[in-house]
């Protein structure tokens, strides 16, 4: 799946990066908890989250993702914003829920990686 | 056996926000020098697990990167309150971070485990009301 065809899905509004929308994604994230992305994620290119703060761009940094969709109407401020568009990474915003946004993207292909071992 | 590069920074153990920049440089600059995208994954993700460690719990520290021909070497070094039991906080889940961290998304036990899930090599030095020195290697 595209970037773009995920943004179709979740009705989201794109707030950097539009440029790398036409990027293939194999496999997504839904999380809020920072830790966690660290630990486990392997592969995963997106992240879906509702928490926001400067560090959901760096941890998504750290993991090589390159798109970051924030659920819940969830506006990342502008510092967030200039982190991201330094690193490439695109955001989006969806008025989805996590588990909503989720549920979309894994019904229409895009689904979760095994977690690390 | 001396380094072939090192890249130092002062960590700032005010702001929490702000955590987490010395290892976004490091990315950078080991992407820079061609290095494996594996290894500078695993690198900068150790880093930035023990530099967040450091602004939560040591009011920030400094933080070397050494760069030998065969492993990367990050050394952690703060003047904090120390670890009590290395054991304990080397178990998962383990966490003495403050609610307002864990709001943030952070503080949930899996910093020091994952340094050690994420590198070659981990040692811990600390002593309480002195400080902790963390040595992680990653084999190139």
């Amino acid at each position: 799946m595209k970037i773009s065809e995920m943004q179709k899905l979740l009705e989201a509004r794109v707030l950097c990066c539009e440029e790398n929308i036409n990027h293939e994604i194999h496999s997504a994230c839904g999380c809020d908890l920072m830790s966690d992305v660290l630990a486990f994620v392997k592969d995963q290119a997106v992240l879906l989250t509702g928490l926001v703060n400067p560090q959901v761009i760096r941890t998504a940094e750290m993991m090589d993702m390159i798109c970051i969709v924030f659920v819940r109407s969830k506006i990342p401020t502008q510092e967030m914003i200039d982190l991201a568009r330094d690193s490439g990474i695109v955001l989006m915003v969806s008025d989805k829920r996590l588990y909503e946004a989720c549920g979309l993207l894994y019904t229409n292909g895009l689904v979760g990686n095994k977690v690390k071992e | 056996m001396s380094e072939l590069l090192n890249f130092h920074f002062d960590v700032d153990g005010n702001d929490f926000t702000s955590a987490g920049q010395a290892s976004i440089q490091i990315k950078k600059n080991l992407r820079r020098l061609g290095l494996d995208p594996e290894t500078i994954r695993r690198v900068s993700i150790a880093m930035y697990e023990g530099e967040i460690n450091m602004v939560i719990h040591a009011h920030g520290g400094e933080a070397d990167v050494n760069i030998y021909e065969n492993y990367i070497e990050i050394i952690l070094k703060d003047n904090g309150p120390g670890i009590k039991n290395i054991e304990q906080a080397m178990q998962e889940g383990f966490s003495t971070a403050p609610d307002q961290i864990r709001s943030l998304g952070f503080g949930a036990g899996m910093g020091l485990p994952n340094m050690k899930r994420y590198t070659d090599y981990m040692k811990i030095e600390s002593e309480v009301g002195k400080g902790t020195t963390v040595t992680m290697r990653v084999d190139i």
